[in-house]
């Protein structure tokens, strides 16, 4: 523990200005990460809810909570808000907003306004999508496959591809503030070897970003206007190809899985490190792979489509292109496993998420090798094979990293300690609630229970059932950190500056930061996780 | 315990096998790397716990290591791709003298028709032990015949045929679903496929149809549009001659070449001007609203047939196909 404990009421970030205007005008990177912070925990919530309703809907094998239009809505809204309003923007827009200066050295992001901005059409774009998710709903799953969303489908699906449209934008946006800052504010010293392989991830993740949102924006620009003015892009009547928007559609959303993932890589590395006092093991190799991952990442959409009629060598390729995309990703989990090895490991909440994350990214991640290898993924596309596999990715690991993250950097954040058993708890609830949730669904997958289904033939019930209560557990999990988060803005202890004895810049500055985060520009001299220069009591010095 | 918890799906073609022993393998491969990682991470935190390690001692990391880990990965990696794309090769390509079967699909349900002439909703009765050649086409959004017994699925588009094949082991009935998402009633269409052994196969075919096998409602339908006084046998025709065409290259007007499948026989009768006949005139009428899905997939039944009795030894066609034309 650090023994100089800091006043509270120091000048901070949190205090240094008051009012309601003072945040809705602010461009502080920090206070915009706790906007985000806010909006992306209600996205949360809202998609967990729906997510609740398809769980009792299928504990029964007919679909009697909810008539199939309604079914496809919740299912539809529960994908939406996850996937864009929620996990897209959840570790880059939260913590990478707020940490990416701190990390580098700098007074902000390079571009602030454009940061408070990019939160604006965050907000509008959900706004939007919300409106229309209310008033009539929309019913083609997030993927949006013509011609049904087209041309059939009988709901808001323009409205809605409008506020998925626009939160495109804040996407770029954030991206774009990042590569800037990463490229032209690092502190003097601070050099590319020397970067957190937190920056690394945040890097590569921005670059997928500026580079692939745009995509999504056009192909669902086309959707809207195919719709609105029949002009016969994606439906074959007209002389427009269906699975052309399939191919322009996982051009983005492939890599998409990659800006969720790869932010919460970033987080388990610092956590890794910190928790066993040590420096990542090679680590050129994690940040290589990070890269790696990126660029392979826009290599692989076909492998979304291998039934769907493209030829037969077009899947061979994609197929070869996606078992090379998993080694980079096995590199890390190998790499995050070494840096255990004669490390000093502490067992502090944060870590148990991390460990919570190799376990589940790692099953994620080779059952990614079952739908690459494409004899099999015939039998298991669009199953619960599928579902149960890209849940361990984005919520095994992408949920994991981020809550593993909040909880790392909530006393940096808010200045206070949480309560250290409840958050243990916690991790130890989602991590079993998560696998009563997901493990019978690879089983339900493999014996053929097609995904988006609101009714489901008598024999897959017990799995079915199981899984809706490992749902209910999962739930507990995540409601408790929003207890304890908010209970210890007011009761938690005082963290001081640098409470876990971490390495990173970050915590070379007061918690929670003044708002130029350092008093004096920072000289960077040493490695990132210069473990073995930081003794256990006292930590490393406070600057200014 | 529980005697509907089923934990693996019944096995009912010749593919599943396939399917299996490479999934089987991937669990292995998969079960070795979780438990791995698993026990190193669990015996590293508690053996190095802060209790016992005060101190860490640093490592920067080891070249050897990371090209352990990752080229044994890769060659893995390499034999699951090589093995996944052997049993995919075995599931795309039909073996040659497979018996068609024709489907479309429209929200929500299945529409059969045998090259015999019996038509089927939902329930699609084949008989053991024979190579079944689906021809499928949608009527609207895009489904996916999905057979979990044997292991099969492949989407179902508008305005184009897709195929697959299968060769059922045991008789019985199994699940068809719709794998891919097609609107308000997706989970409700839902179909039987009904594996007969041959004898009664035939008998229920001999019980079903009165319509007259598929090809012979195609030439019905041919002549009643009008189609044979343009595509004539003579040189007198304004089109092309249709006998011995199906499965040939056509050259078109602008040079290029496409194969006349089943596909491109549909979109000539719907959308002529699309790809002309090197040698023909655009003058062919859209035939767009008035033919039915079924009444094409008669069509290209019966245009197939032509190609059959002609040239005798044709690579794409199934001996089963039963009736000459013109009789």
């Amino acid at each position: 523990m650090a023994t100089t404990v800091q006043p509270v009421e120091q000048q901070n970030y949190l205090n240094s200005n008051y009012g309601i205007k003072s945040w809705l005008l602010t461009t502080d990177h920090k206070r915009i990460g706790l906007l985000y912070l806010m909006s992306i925990t209600l996205f949360f919530f809202l998609g967990g809810f729906f997510a609740m309703l398809i769980r009792l809907e299928l504990l029964t094998p007919a679909s009697d909570l909810m008539q199939s239009d309604n079914y496809n809505k919740v299912f539809t809204m529960h994908g939406i808000i996850m996937v864009f309003l929620f996990l897209i923007p959840s570790i880059p827009a939260v913590l990478g907003n707020f940490l990416v200066p701190l990390m580098v050295g700098a007074k902000d992001l390079a571009f602030p306004k454009i940061n408070l901005a990019s939160w604006y059409l965050f907000m509008l774009g959900g706004v939007v999508a919300l409106y229309g998710m209310v008033t009539g709903g929309v019913d083609t799953g997030w993927t949006f496959y013509t011609p049904f969303s087209t041309t059939y489908s009988n709901t808001n699906v323009v409205t809605v591809a409008i506020g998925v449209f626009i939160t495109g934008f804040s996407s770029i946006f954030t991206g774009l503030n990042i590569m800037v800052t990463v490229h032209r504010m690092r502190a003097p010293g601070m050099t590319w070897g020397r970067l957190p392989l937190f920056i690394w991830s945040h890097y590569a993740t921005s670059v997928i970003m500026v580079l692939g949102t745009p995509v999504i924006a056009i192909t669902l620009l086309l959707v809207a206007l195919e719709r609105l003015f029949h002009i016969g892009i994606f439906n074959s009547q007209l002389g427009g190809d269906p699975l052309l928007f399939q191919h322009l559609f996982w051009f983005y959303s492939h890599p998409a899985v990659y800006i969720m993932i790869l932010p919460s890589m970033a987080v388990i590395s610092e956590i890794v490190a910190c928790y066993s006092r040590k420096r990542i093991f090679g680590y050129n190799f994690v940040a290589l792979a990070s890269v790696a991952i990126a660029v392979f990442g826009f290599l692989v959409w076909a492998h979304h489509m291998f039934v769907a009629g493209i030829s037969v060598y077009a899947a061979m390729i994609f197929s070869l292109l996606s078992f090379l995309v998993a080694i980079p990703s096995a590199v890390k989990v190998f790499n995050w496993t070494a840096t255990l090895y004669k490390g000093s490991v502490h067992f502090d909440t944060p870590m148990l998420y991390a460990f919570g994350f190799i376990g589940l990214f790692t099953i994620g991640g080779l059952t990614g090798l079952f739908l690459a290898s494409i004899g099999i993924d015939v039998h298991v596309h669009d199953t619960y094979f599928v579902v149960a596999h890209f849940h361990y990715i984005m919520v095994g690991g992408a949920v994991m990293g981020y809550l593993g993250g909040l909880h790392f950097w909530w006393p940096k954040i808010s200045g206070r300690l949480y309560p250290e058993g409840w958050a243990k708890l916690s991790a130890l609830l989602i991590f079993v609630g998560f696998n009563v949730t997901f493990f019978p669904q690879f089983l339900l997958g493999y014996l053929g229970m097609p995904r988006r289904y609101a009714a489901y033939p008598e024999e897959f019930q017990v799995l079915n059932v199981l899984s809706t209560a490992g749902a209910s557990i999962l739930a507990v999990g995540y409601v408790l950190p929003m207890i304890y988060f908010v209970w210890s803005l007011r009761y938690g202890k005082i963290a001081g500056p640098n409470p876990w004895n971490a390495a990173g810049l970050e915590w070379r500055t007061s918690s929670p930061p003044p708002t130029y985060n350092f008093e004096e520009t920072p000289i960077v001299t040493w490695e990132a996780y210069n473990y073995d220069e930081i003794s256990e009591e006292k930590g490393v010095e406070v600057a200014g | 315990m529980w005697p509907n918890l089923p934990l693996f799906p019944e096995r009912a073609s010749t593919l599943a096998g396939r399917v299996d022993a490479l999934y089987f393998f991937l669990i292995a491969v998969a079960l070795f790397f979780t438990t791995l990682i698993a026990v190193l991470i669990l015996v590293f935190s508690i053996r190095y716990r802060k209790q016992r390690q005060l101190k860490a001692k640093q490592i920067e990391g080891s070249l050897a290591l990371e090209l352990t880990w990752t080229l044994i990965p890769l060659s893995i990696a390499m034999v699951m791709f090589v093995w996944g794309s052997a049993v995919f090769f075995y599931q795309a390509r039909p073996p040659r003298g497979a018996m068609e079967i024709y489907a479309i699909g429209k929200q929500w349900m299945w529409k059969f028709q045998h090259v015999e002439g019996q038509r089927e909703i939902n329930e699609l009765h084949i008989p053991v032990g024979r190579d079944v050649k689906m021809i499928m086409t949608s009527q609207d959004v895009i489904h996916s015949f999905f057979v979990p017994a044997f292991r099969v699925k492949a989407d179902v588009l508008p305005s184009r045929y897709t195929s697959t094949w299968f060769r059922a082991t045991t008789p019985g009935t199994y699940h068809l679903f719709c794998a891919e998402y097609c609107g308000t009633q997706h989970s409700g269409m839902i179909g039987r496929i009904v594996v007969m052994e041959p004898s009664a196969y035939e008998a229920w075919l001999g019980g079903g149809g009165t319509e007259g096998s598929l090809s012979a409602t195609g030439q019905k339908l041919f002549q009643e549009l009008g189609c044979a006084t343009c595509h004539r046998s003579d040189t007198q025709g304004r089109g092309p001659n249709l006998v011995g065409a199906f499965g040939k290259p056509v050259i078109l007007e602008d040079g290029r070449t496409v194969v006349a499948d089943e596909t491109y026989v549909r979109e000539s009768i719907l959308n002529p001007g699309a790809k002309v006949v090197s040698g023909f005139k655009p003058i062919m009428p859209t035939f767009e609203g008035q033919v039915s899905e079924e009444g094409l997939v008669s069509l290209v039944a019966y245009i197939k047939s032509l190609s059959q009795t002609q040239q005798g030894t044709q690579k794409q066609n199934e001996p089963a196909a039963p009736v000459p034309a013109g009789k």
